[in-house]
């Protein structure tokens, strides 16, 4: 009796431990590489973790119809931390100790990547982050990246250097920020005030907004009474559109807008029902795929991420997703040089050069975790609805 | 671009804070009338208005059918999600306590949100304006009609609902509940089905809220749990039970709101709202316009 409530207890575990597994795909007799990723699928970061779920979901599969990699098949785990850093931390160490994954992937969110930093410092295992903060490459007491820690998006000061540049280019020396009261926010407005004096602009006017307001008129109407050349707007979710009709409706003509990187999905041009036309934001790569010269290093891997990603899930990519893809593929790189060993893999993602990805053209080095450049954003424009390279 | 005056400043400060606290006093109403039957607070209340949003966007958007009918649907469907509420979650309850209730509404809060995500997904949802998106402009301030919308519908259910309480007899067998439950019920009046009567009623202002706030803000699944803590905030500053209150502590967020991230620092706007919170309920307990009497007769 009690031997077979034993017998079920274990199943229901092996069969709860097997389903939150992506299906492994049954390929050769080599042994699989394991891969872990733990990304925010749901709860309120979920516009980051579910285009990189899908992405790695998708681009392991392609891997595997492909033939794996040197004949070992790739098995990706994902688990959701929900946004919550208990639950990734929890995750991660799930995937270190019971699943022995060769290196892991994300966390989504840069509070949740900080939290985990120990985690896969203690146990070496490589961490490749999805989260753009600096902090999470950048031990602040040494000033040295962090020995296992690798991140994929763009640091958010590359994104202010883009739109300031742009500025600069146009002439502009008075300018209004405004961000949303999330880390995404805070941290894009921790930048845009540092840098700002870099390039000798003056910031008249500094708003925030909660990430569920229901109307920005109030901080738009104080910043038209400062009468700024532009606004830079730094923001996620629907807050980064309503606040675009809002600034229509001011009538604050002569104010050009700029958004953040954040921005950079269509699907926000269209809910903005005509009031985006004109507004600057800084692309990587793999959103304006098709605007791309065909002699750019990344138009041949965006067009086929591009490609895939609408043809299996029937959505428009997001940026995000870019992220999850660029991580993957920095680990199957290494994987495919080194096999599953973790010391090694972490040698060899460090030492990276030219590594092409969604976000630009990755080049490692032990002082540089993320690896990328000035050239990893694009300045954009929308006009008629779409997005066009800006000047 | 013209310039803007102080004045015109202000005019669209005191505009925007009118705009947002009608919608908050409207999830204060749909509140306060749950309270009064029940005594209990309904944490689903902000869920009634993000599926009134989403429900009209799929009516009215991606299935064409014109605003007035897709309007009625939204409220016949997002009441119809009320009468169940409390037929599923509430009734069937044994030896209902105030906190065990509450702790139910909690659970179907999370149940519709749940529910919201799974069938519309987490993108925001948009509306189209009901006359138009061409501002209008009024001394250096520029409105939005859906803004005038709003006002008016506030206005509108408040003299339904005055009228609903004053001169129908459903309506006084309410106020009777709410006075005292007991004795309503010994003079006849069937509780149960007044407590029904009350959750349907939250439930299609909470719809109505929904509708008219999406062509602003949009609308996405998650939007219902912010909406709520701005309503019971008003509810609290109005006094809890009174419905003029309600109104006035709605409108009067919105103003703080406003007016503190226009000329003070938006970054601390919530802050100004508690701040102006915590100083009623220092000075009066009950709310500006809450009976103590009253309150010490409630269990909660």
């Amino acid at each position: 009796m009690r031997l077979s409530k034993l017998f079920i207890v274990v199943s229901i575990c092996l069969i709860g431990s097997g389903w939150a597994m992506t299906p492994a795909i049954a390929a050769g007799e080599k042994e699989a590489y394991k891969v872990g990723a733990v990304f925010s699928v749901t709860g309120r970061a979920s516009f980051l973790g579910d285009p990189e779920k899908k992405t790695v979901e998708m681009v392991a599969e392609e891997i595997n119809k492909a033939g794996g990699i040197n004949g070992h098949p790739l098995e990706v785990i994902v688990y959701d931390d929900e946004g919550d850093a208990t639950k990734c931390n929890l995750a991660v160490k799930k995937l270190i100790t019971k699943d022995k994954v060769c290196a892991v992937m994300g966390p989504s969110v840069s509070g949740n990547s900080i939290a985990v930093i120990p985690v896969v410092e203690e146990n070496e295992v490589p961490l490749v982050s999805c989260a753009a903060s600096y902090k999470i490459v950048t031990n602040e007491e040494t000033g040295k990246p962090f020995k296992w820690v690798f991140k994929t998006p763009q640091s958010d000061s590359l994104a202010v250097d883009s739109i300031y540049t742009h500025m600069k280019k146009k002439g502009i020396s008075k300018i209004a920020i405004l961000s949303d009261t999330t880390g995404y926010g805070a941290s894009g407005r921790e930048e845009l005030v540092r840098m700002a004096k870099d390039f000798g602009l003056e910031i008249v006017a500094d708003e925030t907004y909660g990430p569920k307001d229901t109307d920005m008129m109030a901080q738009l109407t104080k910043i038209k009474g400062k009468a700024p050349q532009a606004v830079v707007n730094w923001s996620i979710g629907p807050t980064q559109v309503t606040i675009l009709r809002n600034f229509k409706d001011l009538a604050m003509t002569g104010i050009i807008f700029y958004q953040s990187h954040g921005f950079g999905s269509r699907e926000n041009i269209k809910l903005a029902a005509g009031a985006a036309e004109g507004v600057f934001c800084p692309l990587g790569a793999c959103n304006i795929a098709e605007l791309l010269p065909d002699t750019h290093p990344q138009k041949a891997v965006a067009m086929q991420y591009m490609n895939s990603y609408a043809a299996k899930y029937k959505e428009p990519l997001s940026s995000f997703g870019g992220h999850g893809w660029d991580a993957l593929y920095l680990v199957v790189d290494a994987l495919k040089a080194v096999g599953c060993d973790k010391a090694a893999i972490r040698d060899h993602i460090e030492k990276r050069k030219g590594f092409v990805g969604q976000h630009g053209v990755f080049n490692f080095s032990p002082d540089d975790h993320n690896g990328l450049g000035n050239d990893a954003f694009s300045m954009v424009v929308v006009k008629d609805g779409d997005w066009a390279l800006a000047d | 671009m013209e310039q803007i005056s102080l004045s015109g400043q202000l005019l669209q400060y005191l505009i925007t804070g009118i705009t947002i606290g009608s919608l908050y006093a409207m999830v204060a109403i749909g509140f306060n009338i749950i309270y009064d039957v029940t005594e209990i607070i309904n944490f689903a209340q902000g869920e009634f208005v993000a599926l009134g949003g989403l429900t009209m966007a799929s009516l009215n958007v991606t299935l064409g059918i014109p605003l007035v009918f897709a309007f009625c649907g939204t409220v016949v469907f997002v009441t119809l999600i009320g009468l169940l509420m409390d037929r599923l979650a509430i009734r069937p309850i044994r030896q209902p306590s105030v906190v065990t209730l509450i702790i139910a509404t909690i659970a179907v809060s999370f149940i519709l949100r749940g529910a919201a995500m799974y069938f519309w997904g987490k993108d925001p949802y948009d509306l189209p304006p009901f006359s138009g998106r061409t501002p209008i402009n009024i001394l250096g301030g520029v409105i939005q009609p859906q803004y005038l919308w709003v006002i008016a519908f506030l206005v509108i259910v408040v003299v339904l609902l005055s009228f609903f309480f004053d001169r129908t007899i459903a309506g006084k067998a309410m106020r009777a509940c709410a006075d005292n439950t007991d004795a309503a019920s010994l003079v006849g009046i069937n509780v149960n089905r007044m407590v029904l009567m009350s959750f349907a009623l939250s439930a299609a202002i909470g719809a109505v809220a929904g509708i008219i706030i999406t062509p602003i803000s949009l609308m996405e699944y998650d939007r219902g749990a912010m909406l709520a803590v701005k309503g019971f905030s008003a509810v609290i500053l109005g006094g809890l039970g009174s419905f003029p209150g309600a109104i006035l502590g709605g409108l009067i967020l919105g103003l703080i709101e406003s007016f503190g991230a226009g000329l003070i620092s938006s970054g601390y706007k919530d802050a100004f709202a508690l701040l102006v919170l915590l100083g009623v309920l220092f000075f009066k307990p009950s709310g500006i316009l809450g009976n103590v009497e009253i309150s010490k007769i409630k269990r909660f």
